[in-house]
């Protein structure tokens, strides 16, 4: 069996007295999308801090790609390929879409102590931002300032920003957050097309992507993982319905739905 | 074509200055005006550099000009007057104590980093007052300016005007191409979203540092040259109402370009300069004024040309957010 691109091992975090990680050991294994589920306030969007270098666990470790990052930087982490997308759609207002796509090809692309030439016209970061955006559908739309974009589309932006950083693993914070019914589908569309190609984790609460898209899922409940599996197991799971609470029947039974 | 329109208005601002001297303003009184106008602006496109391009709005930029005036001073004191070493050493000086100081205040962010660039300014202005050796309070006056090749070529105030104005469009082009480099990129970057910025893969410290030293290498040389403009170097060069003079030159002209700050500073002294001459107290009607303009052209008076089309064209169209430097 492969190794696993990302092991969390009984990471920890506490605000005040409440656990908001609590024991938290997962494994992420090359090429799947792994969703994390649970219901508000179980400590997802925490545990994608924690991973990605926004905030510190109190205890436990982080080995990505067999390497302890537990005590890195953010930028750091960003630099060994764990790209990752906000909750809360985060660009650069003022930069078009090509601008912010190009900022990222950058990070990886040679120094960017040069103080003279224009970045601007460097093919060798708009040629690798151009795709990035093209996989995403926004090639039409690069120079438009991220700023005066829809919220579909800084969130389709803000997954061609993370792509163009050629990531080992892409976390995801509810990439559908706020999206209409149409932008939803279109973005499905997009995260499904990834599949193949990059390792994911999801974080999400729209059950019916969550279903058609994760190999794997786990869920997070008051800060702790009460299951791990495939989703037809998840589904079945009776410890995963009852740890849902009264919200048992809502988001599952519907996911249940063929689809 | 775009690229040449966005140019434009520093091209006039620098054109303009180029042929004042033909214009009627050959007099001294006017080119010491001029001269001292476009040493500021030298330190306010500086300044404009980290306010508008690494949102880093420092309070101490007098002390970068100071230490460059200082360091004229205290070579001029050891008769060492050679412009090829009095100001690589007014450049360094300031450099230095840039990334001093900036190595610790750019740990910090927003009003904590306006506070500490102000107590490092205050710092620098309170060791100036105690130079005894080189007129504490009182100041120094120089010998002589300083001499380029062993000629006297600062002295003659046109040949100044030059230097003063190729020092200014210098700075400029240089400040206009690290904001559109790579660097830049970062900068403006780790100034529009900083978390951003840093999941991408950029820590934004050492680009600010860096920035922050850049900027006060201009303020450096802009001190040299402006110790030579009066002859005279005192510690009221590095006093907080400088940088905050420095600061309202950037915001006057606007931050959507480095020219807004060209056109601040050249606007902030010659009104200044006019309205003392109108009024004995003068400074009334001057802070009315920029009240007033901050309030009306939150975008400054390079923007007030866009502000006014717009005005016409649709009075009461929402207000596009503005792109900064970007």
């Amino acid at each position: 069996m492969a190794e696993p691109i990302l092991r969390l091992l009984n990471l920890t975090k506490r605000f005040g007295g409440l656990a908001v990680t609590d024991d938290v050991s997962l494994d992420v294994m090359p090429g799947e999308i792994h969703a994390v589920i649970g219901p508000n306030g179980a400590g997802k969007t925490t545990l994608i801090h924690e991973v990605s270098g926004v905030i510190a666990p109190d205890s436990g470790r982080i080995l990505f790609a067999g390497r302890d990052v537990t005590h890195l930087s953010m930028p750091r982490r960003a630099r060994l390929g764990l790209a990752r997308s906000f909750q809360i759609t985060s660009v650069v207002p003022a930069f078009t879409a090509l601008e912010n796509a190009a900022l990222a090809v950058q990070a990886r692309s040679g120094s960017s102590f040069r103080f003279f030439r224009p970045a601007a016209s460097e093919a060798a970061l708009n040629g690798p931002a151009m795709t990035a955006l093209a996989a995403v559908g926004l090639d039409g739309r690069a120079h438009v300032p991220a700023g005066a974009m829809s919220h579909g589309e800084k969130r389709q932006l803000e997954l061609a920003i993370a792509l163009a950083t050629e990531p080992r693993l892409l976390l995801l914070d509810e990439p559908l957050a706020g999206a209409g019914p149409e932008e939803t589908e279109r973005l499905i569309g997009i995260l499904r097309g990834l599949k193949a190609r990059y390792t994911i984790v999801l974080v999400e609460h729209d059950m019916q992507a969550v279903f058609a898209l994760a190999d794997r899922i786990s869920v997070l409940v008051y800060g702790r993982v009460v299951a791990t599996g495939a989703p037809d197991a998840i589904r079945a799971s009776a410890e995963v319905r009852a740890a849902y609470l009264g919200e048992d029947d809502v988001p599952l039974a519907e996911a249940a739905a063929p689809c | 074509m775009r690229a040449l329109r966005a140019e434009a208005p520093a091209l006039v601002l620098l054109g303009l200055l180029a042929v004042l001297p033909f214009l009627g303003l050959g007099e001294g009184w006017a080119l010491t005006l001029l001269a001292r106008a476009m040493i500021l602006a030298m330190a306010a496109v500086a300044l404009s550099l980290l306010v508008g391009g690494a949102g880093l709005v420092s309070l101490g930029h007098a002390a970068m000009m100071g230490f460059g005036a200082y360091a004229v001073v205290i070579l001029d004191d050891a008769r060492i007057v050679e412009a090829w070493i009095v100001l690589p050493a007014a450049i360094a000086a300031a450099a230095l104590f840039a990334l001093l100081t900036g190595a610790v205040a750019i740990r910090t962010s927003g009003v904590h980093f306006i506070m500490i660039t102000l107590a490092f300014g205050q710092m620098a202005f309170f060791t100036a007052t105690s130079l005894a050796g080189y007129g504490g309070d009182d100041g120094y006056t120089m010998y002589s300016r300083t001499e380029v090749f062993g000629t006297r070529l600062l002295e003659d105030r046109l040949a100044f005007h030059y230097v003063c104005l190729g020092a200014l469009a210098a700075t400029w082009i240089l400040c206009r191409a690290v904001l559109a480099s790579r660097f830049g990129r970062v900068l403006r970057a780790a100034k529009g979203n900083p978390m951003r910025a840093q999941a991408v893969g950029f820590d934004p410290y050492p680009y600010r540092l860096v920035a922050y030293v850049i900027a006060g290498a201009i303020g450096g040389a802009a001190g040299f040259l402006f110790a030579n403009a009066t002859e005279f170097v005192a510690p009221a060069y590095l006093s907080w109402q400088r940088s905050g003079e420095l600061l309202f030159m950037v915001i006057l002209g606007g931050l959507a370009g480095l020219h807004g700050a060209i056109l601040g500073a050249l606007a902030f002294v010659l009104i200044e300069e006019w309205l003392s001459h109108v009024w004995e107290h003068w400074r009334i009607l001057f802070g009315a004024g920029l009240v007033l303009l901050v309030l009306f052209a939150p975008q400054g008076l390079s923007g007030l040309p866009g502000q006014l089309a717009r005005g016409l064209r649709r009075p009461a169209r929402p207000k596009v957010a503005e792109a900064g430097h970007g």
